[in-house]
């Protein structure tokens, strides 16, 4: 890890408001210049170990120490899925990866969609960030409740 | 104890040893028997949550021989009536229209795990003395909703960062299947067998939603819901009941000659966000669960004669087969393919006709499963029976989640 990728900012899913932390869909032109993207926010534990999301208390017991901003790196595809029944304000198909990063040595994996289905298990993919990837206001849970932008993965 | 003791009936023996902190488990618990129960017609039903846990709550009184006047403790567990119909409050609901008023009641809501986590929530109140004749009743009512509105309120488990980039315990299925398949070099088609079995087996199951035996190349060639699985590798959606009452062995023997015991159970989490864990194919939950099952019950995976496992996609029955300890890990699909848990064979899984031959409606799916592990380890299962005399049920939450594995003995 290099102190680019550090952040003193909160991890991401603790502001919970996609209009002051991810730009607002219905405005923005197009994707939002780099200072302005939220960070695929990872939390760094005492131990050195990480995960994305963050958690109040990690796997070690102790609370975060620092941020580490996952969309900086790039990561390897562990599995991947095409889910063709999807619920509500979802797109169809939907294209599914868990991915892993290796920062400094140490793992960390995170879920998402996929750009494309033209990938395979161990394809290098990297972050690309979507302002909005399911209509927050077509599911169950309330859209003020939770974050709708994010990365999906794109093979490299 | 307060309810047990207001109604001055809890055996003094219970209590002894409380101060004692080694043995304390043995020292203070009953041991809990199940003299009754019952399942209804799963499928696409007409009646609603408060009909459907009436029916098979009245159903399994009837088959105990028990007035409702009886019942101290009332458990529903259901995952989502009011998401689904609108319809809140259904313990005390249930409580009135049995008559079973005023026992205590609640409500228990561990995701598709509620049924197991009604099993354990009912033998704590008997084994602690709190309870001489508690009623578990599970149910669910989903099928007036669409498959996209169901996948949603099931999904609403998530995190929200799968959440918000449509994950569904469909497409964790995906993901694992792909994962397992290609880190055990594992045949597609071995996927496809766990698909036909349950489907025979549900032939021989009057309350199953499908009653019609599916052919491997049907299986095979089934619509893509979740690369690499395919429609007849998930289980449907499904309206339906089951119950069960569970009293002190004590007060067993006033009602019945044949009964089970609840020799052994456990309840175990795992990560709420699925990716966290080191290995995708190990589902952490079932492992210690089944640890502390086995444990009370003084057996080992050798000792299982038959079990029910969940199967709301065919992939979970290779995971919780070998993290149940019947099978190496890697290994669950060889046996598949090779009829070691067919009805059969040297371990039938299950026999009911599983989540995916008999349905899964969420709350009601834990306690049918140990409903039919009572009718195994009794004899009574008619054409499904097996020779069993120890029985093992593991009902999943989420994916893998919360687990509960329930070990019953015949008496």
């Amino acid at each position: 890890m290099t102190r680019d990728d550090t952040h003193s900012t909160p991890a991401e899913g603790s502001n919970g408001d996609p209009r002051t932390d991810g730009g607002n869909p219905a405005t923005d032109g197009g994707e939002p210049e780099d200072d302005d993207r939220p960070a695929l926010a990872a939390a760094r534990y005492p131990d050195g170990s990480l995960t994305y999301p963050a958690h109040p208390i990690g796997p070690d017991g102790e609370e975060p120490v620092e941020t580490v901003d996952l969309s900086e790196h790039t990561a390897t595809v562990v599995t991947w899925t095409t889910a063709t029944a999807t619920p509500p304000g979802v797109r169809q198909p939907n294209h599914l990866a868990i991915v892993e990063f290796d920062v400094d040595g140490e793992p960390v994996r995170a879920i998402g969609q996929l750009t494309t289905d033209e990938v395979e298990t161990g394809d290098e993919v990297r972050p690309v960030y979507c302002e909005e990837l399911r209509d927050p206001d077509a599911g169950i849970r309330e859209p003020d409740s939770q974050e709708w932008d994010g990365y999906r993965f794109e093979p490299v | 104890m307060a309810d047990g003791e207001a109604a001055g009936n809890v055996d003094p023996d219970v209590l002894k040893g409380n101060d004692q902190a080694d043995g304390r488990r043995e020292a203070t618990m009953e041991r809990v028997a199940i003299i009754g129960a019952s399942m209804s017609e799963f499928g696409q039903r007409d009646a609603w949550i408060r009909e459907l846990l009436a029916e098979a709550g009245t159903a399994c009184l009837d088959d105990a021989g028990v007035a409702p006047d009886a019942v101290d403790h009332l458990y529903v567990a259901n995952m989502a009536s009011g998401e689904f119909e609108g319809q809140t409050g259904v313990p005390n609901a249930l409580a009135h229209d049995l008559a079973a008023v005023p026992a205590y009641t609640a409500r228990i809501d561990q995701t598709s795990s509620s049924g197991g986590a009604g099993v354990y929530a009912a033998w704590q109140s008997v084994a602690s003395g709190a309870s001489e004749m508690t009623l578990l009743v599970g149910g669910e009512k989903m099928t007036h909703r669409s498959t996209s509105e169901a996948t949603d309120v099931i999904a609403s488990l998530t995190h929200p960062v799968e959440y918000k980039h449509g994950v569904t315990l469909p497409s964790f299925a995906g993901l694992t299947a792909r994962h397992y398949l290609e880190t055990f070099d594992a045949p597609r088609e071995s996927l496809a067998e766990v698909a036909v079995k349950n489907h025979r087996n549900g032939v021989d199951n009057p309350h199953a939603q499908f009653r019609k035996e599916i052919t491997r190349e049907e299986a095979l060639d089934s619509p893509i819901v979740a690369d690499p699985l395919r429609l007849y590798d998930f289980c449907p959606i499904t309206d339906g009941s089951s119950a069960l009452l569970l009293c002190p062995e004590s007060v067993a023997r006033e009602y019945a000659d044949d009964y089970a015991l609840v020799t052994g159970i456990g309840g175990a989490t795992d990560t709420h966000v699925v990716h966290e864990r080191a290995d995708p194919t190990t589902m952490g939950g079932v492992v210690n669960s089944a640890e502390t099952a086995y444990e009370m019950a003084d057996a080992d995976p050798g000792d299982v004669d038959v079990a029910e496992l969940h199967d709301m996609f065919t992939i979970l029955e290779f995971l919780q087969s070998e993290d149940l300890g019947f099978f190496e890990k890697g290994e669950g699909w060889k046996a598949a393919q090779e009829g070691v848990t067919a009805r059969d064979g040297d371990l039938p899984i299950n026999t009911s006709g599983g989540l995916k031959s008999k349905g899964h409606p969420l709350g009601a799916t834990g306690v049918a499963q140990v409903y039919e592990i009572y009718e195994q380890v009794l004899g009574e299962a008619g054409p499904r029976q097996v020779p069993a005399d120890t029985g093992l049920a593991c009902n999943v939450g989420g994916f893998g989640n919360c687990v509960t594995t329930t070990i019953l003995e015949a008496r």
